[in-house]
């Protein structure tokens, strides 16, 4: 599913075959991956399917059991070492150091990653205000709330303008608004040419994503760009409206042409297996049950396209009440 | 090595220690306490055992002899007994610790040159039981067998430390013992704090190498370990006494290697464990021995070979042989050279696997 990119230089993570085991656990199986410079690349799948390990391996973090990889044009984890400071990696928990300030903390990754005194004041004082810290740098990091938190690290991860960002799951303990500002920040990032890698599993953020990635199960299961996983499922998708969905529900899903069925309001939403043909026999059954119940084909969203990929299972963070 | 980047390591470190007011009130909380537990309450001088006398001869003789007894002060009498049943009787009830029986033919036995008295001791505590046997040996006793069997009045002379107080004996070691818990277990945890919060997937991932990351961390503990030894030094010298009639510098530099040998301990265990609890218990492994066969608290000499071969094993060992022979004994380090290499070559070896085992990943 990947395009072939050998020895591209528009290429900033090129990944042959990785498998990564823990144990008798295979966290991550034979995957390939292409990531272009200078773009947001969102890396999707439920919990448990590989994403953090998958991450740790490109940064040299991990040793990989299989496989082949090259970041920036370095081996890994060979070459991890010169990768590390054009690298900037943000990990899933909040790891900065909660009884430093917000200036102490920024200081200190800023002389960690080898800025000389001048060029760490200035860096850090642009980032303040750049982060908007200006009234707080004194706090504490570990008084902060999830968002100023997050902010807070992704400003540590830049402070040496890498060329590379790994995020992983960077807002999976945020609130709506604060991951709006967080992507803001992320699109900035990129248009300054930095490359993005950005694990979530969040279906607004796939949405803004240049290109995705979906593993389950440690598995490369869905790659390109949102429009174009979108588009491989047209047709696929159905929306159903009735008074009564739930009783419609268990006629849908006893179809053995049915992927899964989402309950969104009033409407349940259908995804199909390719080339369904049962609509007109399930439109059929369906208004026996409720003579008003509308069956139509809809444009398939991103999150039809990961229960295509992962076969039904969702996202943990927005699993429908069974 | 970069001195930049190790000096961001240590700054910050010591700005963490700062704001941890719990380790610095145990910087010199631990000290103090253990220095006044070990100096006034854990006294190896036994005095005024509660005891009773049971005299059935009630003869001249026998009340010279008791009057002896309780002028050593190892003993003091807080109950009356009548006969040796009525002793082992107050024993079992806890009253008295040492009984001592005068039986009805106390002259007869004395002119026949037989056992003449009995102490009987609760074996249940060891040193009121070896107290009690060295009262036994008392001269006095064998003046009164009298005649022929006059024994040889047994002088023994202590050098050093002749008014046998422990606090002589015991602060020198109490430095090391107090270095020895608060460094290792200090350093161990504040790197396993590190892993555990998440700190260190994030430094591994930046340029750091393990060498800054370790000196780093281990710099500033060095200072705490020299304000330690400071403090436990002034109690000492001030509330007991102690003397110090070596150099001070040689004081010094003896609890540097120390501090540098249990650093670098501290540092090895940290790559080991997972959890600050592990390290704890790990650190636990370690100080238990030492404080028990280093020389701390029973004599080296005394102990067998086994137990000697794992002493020589620990620093503490080498520091109280270093620390008792700069202080009590007025010698210098270069007297003292093969403990000196001990602890140099401990702190190397340890320092090396420490580094070594520290792996900039999280496999």
């Amino acid at each position: 599913m990947s395009i072939s990119g050998h020895g591209d230089a528009s290429l900033a993570i090129r990944a042959r075959g990785i498998s990564r085991r823990f144990g008798s656990l295979l966290a991550v199986d034979r995957v390939d991956l292409d990531v272009p410079r200078a773009a947001v690349y969102g890396f999707l799948g439920p919990n448990g399917s590989g994403k953090s390990t998958t991450i740790r391996m490109l940064c040299g973090l991990l040793m990989p059991s299989a496989g082949t990889i090259e970041v920036l044009g370095l081996r890994v984890p060979e070459q991890a070492e010169q990768l590390k400071q054009r690298m900037g990696y943000m990990t899933q928990r909040f790891s900065l150091f909660e009884d430093l300030s917000i200036r102490e903390n920024l200081n200190f990754m800023a002389t960690v990653q080898g800025l000389d005194r001048t060029a760490a004041r200035k860096r850090v004082a642009a980032l303040i205000a750049q982060y908007h810290f200006g009234d707080r740098a004194g706090q504490l990091a570990g008084t902060l709330s999830g968002g100023q938190r997050q902010r807070l690290a992704l400003a540590c991860a830049v402070v040496h303008e890498p060329e590379l960002l790994l995020l992983d799951e960077p807002t999976s303990a945020v609130d709506p608004e604060s991951r709006r500002d967080f992507w803001e920040k992320l699109f900035d990032l990129a248009d300054a040419g930095t490359t993005i890698l950005v694990s979530s599993h969040y279906m607004d953020e796939a949405e803004r994503c240049h290109r995705l990635a979906i593993l389950d199960h440690g598995r490369l299961v869905a790659d390109g760009t949102p429009a174009e996983l979108s588009a491989a499922l047209e047709g696929r998708a159905l929306l159903v409206r009735s008074v009564a969905p739930r009783r419609l529900r268990e006629i849908i899903t006893a179809d053995t042409g049915v992927v899964s069925v989402a309950q969104i309001g009033n409407e349940l939403r259908v995804l199909t297996i390719p080339d369904y043909r049962g609509l007109a026999v399930l439109s059929a059954a369906l208004r026996s049950i409720d003579a008003e119940a509308q069956v139509e084909r809809v444009k398939p969203t991103l999150e039809d396209v990961f229960v295509a990929a992962t076969q039904g299972r969702t996202p943990e963070s927005r699993t429908p009440p069974q | 090595m970069n001195l930049h980047r190790l000096g961001a390591i240590v700054s910050k470190e010591l700005r963490q220690l700062r704001r941890d007011r719990m380790t610095l009130g145990m910087v010199i909380g631990i000290p103090v306490l253990q220095l006044l537990l070990f100096g006034f309450a854990i006294n190896m001088d036994v005095r005024r055992l509660p005891a009773a006398i049971a005299d059935e001869s009630a003869t001249s003789a026998s009340r010279a002899i008791v009057q002896d007894l309780l002028a050593t002060e190892v003993i003091q009498q807080v109950a009356t007994a009548r006969t040796a049943d009525e002793l082992v009787e107050l024993l079992r009830q806890g009253r008295i610790s040492v009984g001592i029986a005068i039986p009805h033919d106390f002259e007869r036995r004395r002119g026949e040159g037989r056992e003449l008295i009995q102490v009987m001791v609760d074996g249940s505590d060891s040193v009121v039981q070896s107290a009690a046997r060295q009262l036994a040996q008392l001269p006095i006793l064998q003046a009164q067998t009298g005649g022929s069997q006059m024994a040889a009045p047994i002088s023994v002379l202590s050098f050093y430390n002749p008014e046998r107080r422990s606090p002589v004996n015991i602060v020198p070691g109490l430095i090391g013992v107090i270095l020895t818990l608060t460094m290792v277990l200090f350093t161990s945890i504040a790197i396993v704090r590190e892993r555990e919060r998440g700190n260190m997937e994030l430094l591994i991932t930046t340029p750091v190498t393990s060498a800054e990351l370790m000196i780093g961390k281990v710099l500033p503990y060095i200072g705490l370990g020299l304000i330690q030894t400071s403090v436990v030094l002034l109690l000492g010298v001030w509330i007991f006494a102690v003397p110090i009639r070596g150099s001070v510098l040689d004081v010094y530099l003896s609890a540097l290697l120390l501090i540098a040998a249990n650093l670098s301990l501290g540092l090895l265990i940290s790559t080991q464990a997972r959890t600050q609890f592990q390290a704890m218990q790990m650190t636990f492994f370690v100080f238990l021995p030492s404080i028990l066969l280093s020389g701390f608290m029973f004599p080296f000499a005394g102990m067998p070979a086994f137990a000697q071969w794992i002493a020589q094993l620990l620093p503490l060992t080498h520091f109280i042989r270093l620390i008792r022979g700069v202080m009590l004994r007025g010698a210098s380090l270069g007297e003292l050279m093969p403990s000196v290499l001990a602890l140099l070559v401990f702190t190397t070896i340890m320092m090396a696997l420490a580094i070594l085992k520290f792996r900039k990943r999280l496999d």
